[in-house]
């Protein structure tokens, strides 16, 4: 295929311009911001640079749909299991789970707990199926036996809400990391990230949305890890030295805030137990089932067990992706409880007021200041920005998918699309979603966003495991059944959030919610699954004769890999 | 059963609906998934336990467990992150080497 030559000279282009826009707007920037970003500034250029090449050797070998939406079925389970983790290991949890634990202590270690339980579900239940089943995008494993078009525009329509609230929560966290770290205009920063995002995907596809993945994958356990390190060291290895002092800490800072003796205390050994993170059993529970489940029905996750060539990869490919995970969770709990010994101490650390200087997010990089000064300041800021950049090329990628596979080939064309011309409506995706991010991303910068990523996991829990679910395990399940209970399943999901306290009382300003759970999950969840089964039973339409029939089939091909889409030649 | 998976395979191979149809197969299928459901379901209870002891009897997890200020919640909730990857690990295990072997034969066998 004739290569994209405008697309090369914008590579280029970009390869040139962007170090100069990031130089030339931190020199604009303030005197002192500048000093310290310095380090930062010339190890992301470096992440860059190192990113468009591996981006450059991939759009070599970006030939067929295969190699742009599957990186060709070539990439080994131990490469996909740190890209899977990669994925997972988003700045949202890297950032946003250590300053929780660096604000309420053990509270921390539920999320990071609900966000690993999902994986071995995932692949006890749907990993070898879905790549024994599937080519592309999760769809192609929802639809294998049923009527393409509904199920299609279904898988499509939650992909696409799922990524776009995913999306806007990098977006906007991007925004306020580059600003604050690099001196840059949040606007500036989040158009950085789209056109560098947009990069990736367009040129190198999954094969350097991959690659991107797992260096940057390496670069955050090998900065998290030593970060753990120097500071259990610095406790002579001792976590009960480390928890003790930070109990003492926080009795200090509650003494100090007029708290009685007794009371502070006990104020500063509550980070040791479940705190006020959770308020009732039901949000509990409720949030408990969205993390576990929700990560079994995010597109961008589903879609890299398609890169590996078989069942076995797929299956060692989770093995290594929950090691790595799990791991990258002990460190982070490490590295929380370490900012509460180390940064809440430090008064260059915070604000007039006590807080953190630069938002409640900053723990995990000011305790890398803390620990390894401006340079290690720097390296672990490149590192938190390429986390988000490789996090929204992934999303992007699987947005895309949806629209060009599920929806333009399969629905539009009827499944009779030529493969390049699906390959070219891929690609046009790519910057119309980028585009949209930074929209977005620019729209909500004064919001809080803290809730898009957990509205994400509902609508995947509540919408697109159930479907996944069912169609492949449940042989009376029929197409009216996936589509009425995905879709009630999601919309459920998308309106109880609306009216929970995340959403009515603090973003549109309302007393008090109308739904009062910090979660959907528990109700729309098991909504989803009661429609599936329902709608099925009672379906008596001649598609869904043909959908039963044509489970022995599936079973078979989901069981044995006889007839999967397996690896192409190189 | 047997000869309703026969009848969805039957345009796609003899063969394979013979295999769909052999008694080991099946058997297997069954073990297999008999043991997913198994792990499953562990780690559904050692999750959902977790989360029911932190929903209602939080004070179980507050408790100290030694002399200090760690926590029995601290090994627990860190028990409940490796024994996700244990499980991840012991599942990844019994198949490389009982079911994908097994089934590796049958395949040989149909020539499929």
């Amino acid at each position: 295929m004739n290569a994209f030559p405008v697309t090369r000279l914008a590579l280029v282009l970009i390869f040139c311009l962007f170090p100069a826009v990031l130089l030339a707007d931190a020199l604009t920037g303030e005197a002192e911001q500048q000093a310290t970003n310095w380090p930062a500034i010339i190890m992301f250029a470096l992440f860059v640079a190192a990113t468009l090449w591996v981006t450059r050797l991939a759009a070599k070998r970006v030939r067929s749909a295969s190699d742009f939406y599957a990186a060709g079925g070539g990439i080994t389970g131990f490469q996909n299991g740190l890209a899977i983790a990669g994925d997972y290991m988003s700045a949202a949890s890297f950032l946003g789970i250590s300053a929780q634990i660096f604000a309420s202590g053990y509270d921390g270690l539920i999320y990071s707990t609900g966000f690993l339980v999902g994986w071995p579900i995932i692949l006890f239940l749907l990993a070898e199926r879905l790549r024994n089943l599937g080519r592309y995008t999760f769809a192609d494993v929802a639809s294998f036996r049923f009527a393409q078009p509904p199920v299609r525009v279904f898988a499509a329509f939650s992909t696409l809400a799922v990524v776009t609230f995913y999306l806007i929560a990098q977006m906007v966290g991007a925004g306020q990391l580059i600003k604050l770290l690099f001196g840059l205009d949040y606007a500036y920063a989040v158009v950085i990230v789209g056109v560098l995002m947009t990069c990736y995907v367009l040129f190198g596809g999954m094969i350097a949305t991959t690659w991107v993945q797992i260096i940057k994958a390496v670069l955050l356990l090998g900065c998290a890890s030593f970060m753990a390190f120097a500071v259990l060291a610095g406790f002579g290895f001792s976590p009960e030295a480390m928890f003790a002092a930070a109990v003492e800490v926080k009795g200090d800072l509650a003494l100090a805030e007029g708290a009685a003796p007794a009371d502070a205390a006990s104020q500063g050994l509550s980070i040791m137990g479940p705190g006020g993170f959770i308020k009732d059993p039901i949000s509990a529970i409720s949030f408990g089932l969205a993390l576990m489940f929700g990560t079994a029905g995010l597109p961008h996750i589903l879609m890299r067990f398609f890169t590996v060539p078989d069942a076995k990869e797929a299956r060692k490919s989770v093995l290594w992706a929950t090691g790595w995970i799990g791991y990258f969770y002990i460190l982070t709990f490490v590295i929380g409880f370490g900012a509460i010994t180390m940064v809440a101490t430090d008064s260059s650390f915070l604000a007039a007021d006590g807080s953190l200087r630069g938002g409640s997010n900053m723990a995990a990089i000011h305790l890398a200041s803390a620990i390894g000064g401006d340079f290690f300041l720097g390296f672990v800021s490149a590192v938190a920005f390429a986390t988000i950049l490789a996090v929204v090329a992934g999303l992007t990628l699987s947005g895309a998918s949806a629209v060009s596979h599920d929806l333009y080939a399969s629905v539009f064309k009827r499944g009779e699309a030529d493969p390049e011309t699906e390959l070219k409506v891929s690609r046009r995706t790519v910057p119309v979603l980028a585009g949209l991010a930074i929209v977005l991303g620019i729209a909500f910068e004064k919001q809080n966003v803290a809730f898009m990523v957990s509205l994400a996991f509902s609508i995947a829990a509540s919408g697109n495991f159930p479907v996944l679910l069912m169609s492949v395990l449940w042989k009376n399940c029929t197409t009216r059944g996936v589509v009425a209970g995905g879709t009630i399943g999601v919309v459920t999901a998308l309106v109880l959030t609306i009216l929970s306290p995340a959403i009515w009382v603090s973003v549109i300003g309302n007393e008090t919610a109308v739904f009062p759970y910090s979660s959907p999950a528990i109700f729309s969840m098991p909504l989803a699954f009661l429609t599936i089964w329902l709608v099925s039973i009672t379906d008596r339409s001649g598609r869904a004769a043909t959908d039963r029939a044509g489970y022995p089939a599936q079973k078979f091909q989901a069981e044995t890999g006889i007839g999967a889409v397996g690896a192409s030649g190189h | 059963m047997a000869i309703e998976q026969a009848e969805g395979i039957t345009e796609t191979s003899k063969s394979l609906a013979d295999m769909a149809n052999d008694e080991r197969y099946e058997r297997l299928v069954t073990r297999r998934n008999r043991f997913a459901w198994v792990l499953t379901t562990c780690m559904l209870a050692i999750y959902f336990g977790y989360i029911l002891l932190i929903a209602f009897r939080r004070d179980i997890l507050a408790q100290p467990i030694g002399e200090g200020v760690t926590t029995l919640g601290i090994p627990v909730g860190l028990g409940v992150i490796l024994s996700g990857i244990a499980l991840t690990g012991i599942y990844v295990i019994r198949a490389n080497r009982v079911y994908d072997p097994e089934l590796e034969a049958l395949r040989r066998e149909y020539d499929a």
